[in-house]
């Protein structure tokens, strides 16, 4: 068979012991992302840890206080997109609207997502310009990080055998944020190249991350600061010209590769378009 | 979607022309249909396949002893246990039940084995060990009919050539438009994958295959040749089938299965998953069309040159004759008295091409499409006006010199197509739903990136097969007590013949009970359910047999009631005297009695082409015109087909519900080729084989589609209705790809149009 034990915890402690006990085993979530490799006969026989039995995974919690969102690892992307979530991290919520089939997002959890760390995730862009905390969990204790240090390379991630991913916090701003991806299909289909532009308000800044046009998302720093800079955020003003500005810089920081999905060329040039569109929607006025 | 002049609910008792419902829709839709893949018998085993990891290779040794070692492995098989004929082929037999010597395709057949579990199987596979010499693979169709690579296979790298030269070969001008036209290879994506179950008989003397496949009885002869069985020691009945579109005319697990099944004695049962089945069956062929079109100076075709080059990967399956209808069609549904043509199928190490709906016109048409909108530019007339002028009608030629004879209401189907409403809805709808916009959910673009095209595809489609081929299908009909009960092959692959079957027998006998017997090899072939042939043919044969019945059926009236049979007539359920008075019930008449009669139709013959593809060497015709209305995001190169209008020859709407559905069917495999499917190789290995990569078109790709339905009954086709659904599928690419081209005001000449076509690449 191709798994040699499936062990179904209930409470995220005895999900840590399992862990503990086989440190290498694979998590399963929602299993959107390991079943079809399973199937497909990319992954081989492990022990499989099923993480979506546990209650306290898959709660969500707002604090007003501190203007944020705690996110259990076990929400699913049909949670997300609706309300209250969607409310507070609209980005998020667009971002969760894209991601497959509707039965999927029934099943795919933001956990897993940041499991599987694909720079084709569709959370994850946001997650990265939200400047997300990831909450990890082992029998020795919790640790928390900031995704640009959790994600490390294409499906690579700084968790360590043995721990689980329990959650994310992420910021909820009252600025505009919003997530685009391009696919060669009006919906259900893999990121081609994606954007997630958020407006900070009361930092006076915007933060810009890419999806599938690098190893892993990249921030693009140098397009937030010429935003920063440039633009008129009390009454939402920018220049076409920083716009255009805007759009290389962030063709300039991709890092694409050419595969069966497209082009390096196509990549770079469809992030500059995306970023441009969502930093005029941030900004409507010339 | 909607459709004009189509009752939407079933009011009559079923007959001819009224909408039936499926018998099979509901449990299909709830999930209750057995599909091949479901059957099960008691004991069976699981069977699996070895396949090349390499497009080419020479097999230097296998050793198969590790996967005989494992428990649960009971049998092992390769091309050396082949009892019989050791390849097969629709045309040809040119392709191994099992590779020998050499591998010609990424995913060849090497081994297959028979075990307890799929698991087994699977380390089973995995024990055979395979040693090859790895060749450079020729992936170049025109490498492959240049003769600069040696061949790689003992019949060469042509699989066809075939020139048609027609008429006064020095005209020029004084119009001129050319192109190269491009095409990828898509794959007809059947939801239901191949599957099969064999049940051996006792002592290994027959066996017995249900499974889903188009044409039981051309199964069961290459089957039986490769067992190197008598045809009667091998029974097929067909096995439910999800969808089939040409990928299940070639053999694929047939003889493997049966060869399982009786060398362990044990039922077998095979199903391939989707990574196999996009290796497991023939493809659409890629393609490279060139055209050059000389017209007078009002856009009149004077003669039209061309070149097809289609890849026929590694074996020839039905390349000759998809090469045939390619260039056969180039003109198109319009006049041309003059004509060169020089068409090429080639053999190289991609995969193997055949049957795929439209089978070879959806190649000419992209191309010929094309053409007509340049010339309309190159003439100053819009692209209705071009077509219009040159629109074909019954008597005229094709460039075969071939008459046709068929109802041809092209400028008809012209005309009510661009009478039919452009959308009301402006850019993204009236609300701003950015699901209408292109780029869908991704919230890629505003209405204001958006520009709106419109673009024509007309097309004709040959009906039924060609070239000399006997094609013919049997029925057998039996009346008794007022319940009919039909018996044929003709395979269900989800068409909708089942209704069909059902109306014309309830219009022809007067009766309201139709009973379908199973479908299998028990009568004889039906022919395949392909070439958009099955309602003119197998209806054709069941028409028959239910007319032969009738007759008996009014002999016998007529002596009980002393009345002459010629005039007896069916009236609804009741037989009736057309001079008198006598109305008896057709359940009455027929108690006690039963009448049993067989028909075999066969369409008029056809021949050979010469060498100048001269010769009649099709059937009957069918005709369609769409005009597709497009949104692009010219700066993201994504688009969104936001309606398309068609008017359809059909001759006759049997069930119009039915016919709606192959409409729209079609028309989103044409959307699928135009945009988004295609079967990448590089280097003869395939990297997007699955439904994660390979794009299909969903619910929400899918435009709203406004039909108007033709009906002038042929007066050649059996109950003058015309196979339907082949146009739609052909006309619905070029529609789209010109309504793109309308849009962002650049030649593209390649399908599936990929979103760099339309924004990175320059005016061409």
């Amino acid at each position: 068979m191709p798994t040699t034990s499936v062990t179904v915890p209930r409470t995220l402690s005895d999900a840590l012991r399992v862990l503990a006990d086989s440190p290498d085993a694979t998590v399963l979530a929602g299993g959107t992302d390991l079943m079809v490799e399973l199937n497909s006969g990319h992954r081989g026989a492990t022990d499989v840890v099923v993480v979506n039995r546990i209650g306290e995974l898959c709660t969500w919690q707002h604090n007003p206080q501190l203007g944020t969102l705690h996110l259990g690892a076990g929400i699913t992307y049909s949670e997300i997109e609706q309300s209250p979530i969607a409310g507070w991290v609209p980005a998020l919520a667009q971002a969760a609207r894209t991601v497959g089939s509707p039965q999927i997002r029934h099943a795919a959890t933001i956990g897993g997502n940041l499991g599987t760390c694909s720079p084709a995730g569709d959370g994850l862009p946001v997650l990265c310009a939200l400047e997300a905390q990831i909450h990890l969990a082992s029998a020795a204790g919790e640790r928390t990080l900031p995704f640009a240090d959790f994600m490390v390379g294409p499906k690579r991630t700084a968790r360590v055998p043995g721990e689980l991913i329990t959650g994310v916090t992420v910021p909820v701003l009252p600025g505009w944020q919003g997530y685009s991806k391009v696919g060669v299909r009006n919906a259900m289909v893999i990121a081609v190249a994606s954007s997630a532009l958020v407006v900070d308000q009361e930092q006076q800044g915007v933060r810009l991350a890419l999806g599938s046009v690098g190893p892993v998302i990249l921030r693009c720093p140098e397009a937030e600061a010429l935003v920063a800079a440039e633009g008129d955020f009390q009454s939402s003003r920018i220049r076409s010209t920083v716009v255009a500005q805007f759009a290389e810089l962030a063709r300039r920081a991709a890092r694409p590769i050419d595969d069966h999905r497209s082009t390096a060329e196509y990549r770079r040039h469809a992030v500059g378009i995306l970023a441009a569109r969502q930093l005029r929607r941030a900004f409507p006025n010339e | 979607m909607s459709a004009t002049g189509v009752a939407s609910e079933t009011t009559t008792r079923g007959g001819l022309g009224d909408n039936v419902v499926r018998p099979d829709g509901v449990a299909k839709v709830q999930g209750s249909f057995a599909f091949s893949g479901d059957l099960t018998a008691d004991g069976f085993l699981w069977g699996a396949t070895l396949r090349s990891p390499h497009p080419y290779a020479r097999i230097v040794r296998i050793d198969a002893s590790g996967a005989w070692a494992i428990d649960g492995v009971e049998c092992v098989l390769t091309a050396s246990d082949v009892p019989g004929r050791a390849t097969y082929g629709l045309i040809s037999h040119d392709q191994p039940v099992f590779a020998h010597e050499y591998v010609r395709f990424e995913g060849e057949p090497i081994a297959a084995v028979a075990a307890d579990h799929p698991e087994t199987c699977r380390r089973a596979l995995a024990a055979i060990v395979v040693e090859y010499e790895v060749l450079a693979p020729l992936t170049d169709a025109e490498r492959a009919i240049d003769g600069s690579h040696p061949p790689i296979h003992p019949d060469g790298n042509v699989l066809r050539h075939q020139r048609i030269v027609r008429g006064d070969q020095s005209i020029v001008g004084p119009i001129t438009v050319e192109g190269t036209y491009e095409l990828g290879m898509q794959d007809q994506a059947f939801l239901g994958l191949e599957a099969a179950l064999a049940l051996p008989d006792p002592g290994g003397e027959g066996v017995e295959l249900f499974v889903a496949t188009q044409w039981l009885h051309e199964d069961r002869k290459q089957i039986a040749a490769c067992l190197d069985l008598p045809e009667e020691k091998v029974r097929l009945t067909l096995g439910g089938v999800g969808g089939a579109f040409g990928a299940r005319e070639d053999i694929s697990l047939q003889v493997h299965c049966c060869l399982l099944a009786l060398r362990s004695g044990r039922p077998v049962r095979m199903a391939y998953s989707r990574q196999e089945s996009f290796r497991g069956h023939v493809h659409r062929h890629p393609g490279k069309v060139w055209m050059r079109h000389h017209a007078d100076a009002s856009g009149h075709i004077r003669r039209i040159e061309a070149r097809f080059v289609l890849d026929g990967g590694a074996y020839a399956s039905t390349s000759s004759a998809v090469l045939v209808n390619a260039i056969t069609h180039t003109q198109g549904p319009y006049k041309c008295d003059n004509a060169t043509v020089d068409g090429w199928a080639a053999r190289t190490n991609n995969l193997p091409c055949g049957a795929m709906r439209g089978f070879g016109v959806v190649q000419a048409c992209f191309a010929h499409e094309a053409q007509m909108d340049k010339l309309a530019a190159a003439v100053g007339i819009d692209p209705v006006e071009i077509r219009l002028r040159n629109a074909m009608e019954t008597g005229d030629h094709l460039i075969t010199g071939q008459v046709i004879e068929s109802v041809a209401p092209v400028a008809r189907a012209i005309r009510e197509t661009a009478a039919l409403p452009l959308p009301d809805e402006p850019v993204g709808g009236h609300d701003g739903d950015p699901m209408r916009l292109p780029g869908g959910a991704g919230l890629t673009a505003d209405r204001g990136h958006i520009r709106r095209g419109i673009g024509w595809g007309v097309s004709i489609k040959n009906l039924m097969y060609s070239e000399g081929f006997d094609d013919y299908s049997t029925a057998r009909v039996r009346l008794a007590d007022g319940v009919a009960s039909v018996k044929f092959a003709t395979v269900e692959v989800g068409q909708g013949f089942v209704t069909i079957a059902g109306q014309i027998a309830r219009s022809v006998l007067g009766v309201d009970d139709v009973v379908l017997e199973t479908i299998d090899t028990k009568i004889g072939s039906a022919g395949s359910t392909s070439a958009s042939r099955q309602t003119w043919m197998s209806g054709g044969a069941i028409d028959g047999a239910c007319r032969l019945v009738r007759e008996r059926l009014f002999e016998n009236v007529a002596a009980a009631h002393d009345l002459d049979a010629v005039q007896l007539a069916i009236d609804g359920t009741d037989v009736v005297d057309t001079l008198g008075t006598l109305r008896v019930a057709v359940a009455e008449a027929t108690a006690g009695v039963v009448i049993d009669e067989t028909f075999e139709y066969h369409h008029r013959p056809t021949e050979d082409l010469d060498e100048n593809g001269q010769g009649n060497c099709h059937t009957a015709f069918a005709f369609v015109a769409q005009r597709a209305v497009v949104d692009v995001d010219p700066e993201l190169g994504l688009v969104k087909v936001v309606q398309i209008a068609t008017a359809q020859d059909v001759g006759r709407a049997l069930n119009p519900m039915s016919v709606v559905g192959q409409i729209e069917g079609g028309i989103a495999q044409g959307l699928g080729l135009a945009v988004m499917e295609e079967i990448v190789q590089v280097d003869g290995h395939v990297r997007n084989a699955s439904f994660t990569d390979y794009l299909l078109p969903t619910f929400l790709d899918m435009p709203d589609v406004v039909i108007s339905l033709i009906e002038e009954p042929d007066p050649m086709a059996p109950m003058g209705a015309k196979g339907v659904g082949e146009p739609p599928c052909i006309a619905a690419t070029p529609a789209i790809v010109a309504a793109i081209r309308d849009a962002i005001g650049k030649d593209i000449s390649r399908v599936p149009v990929r979103p760099g076509d339309i924004c990175l690449t320059e005016v061409g």
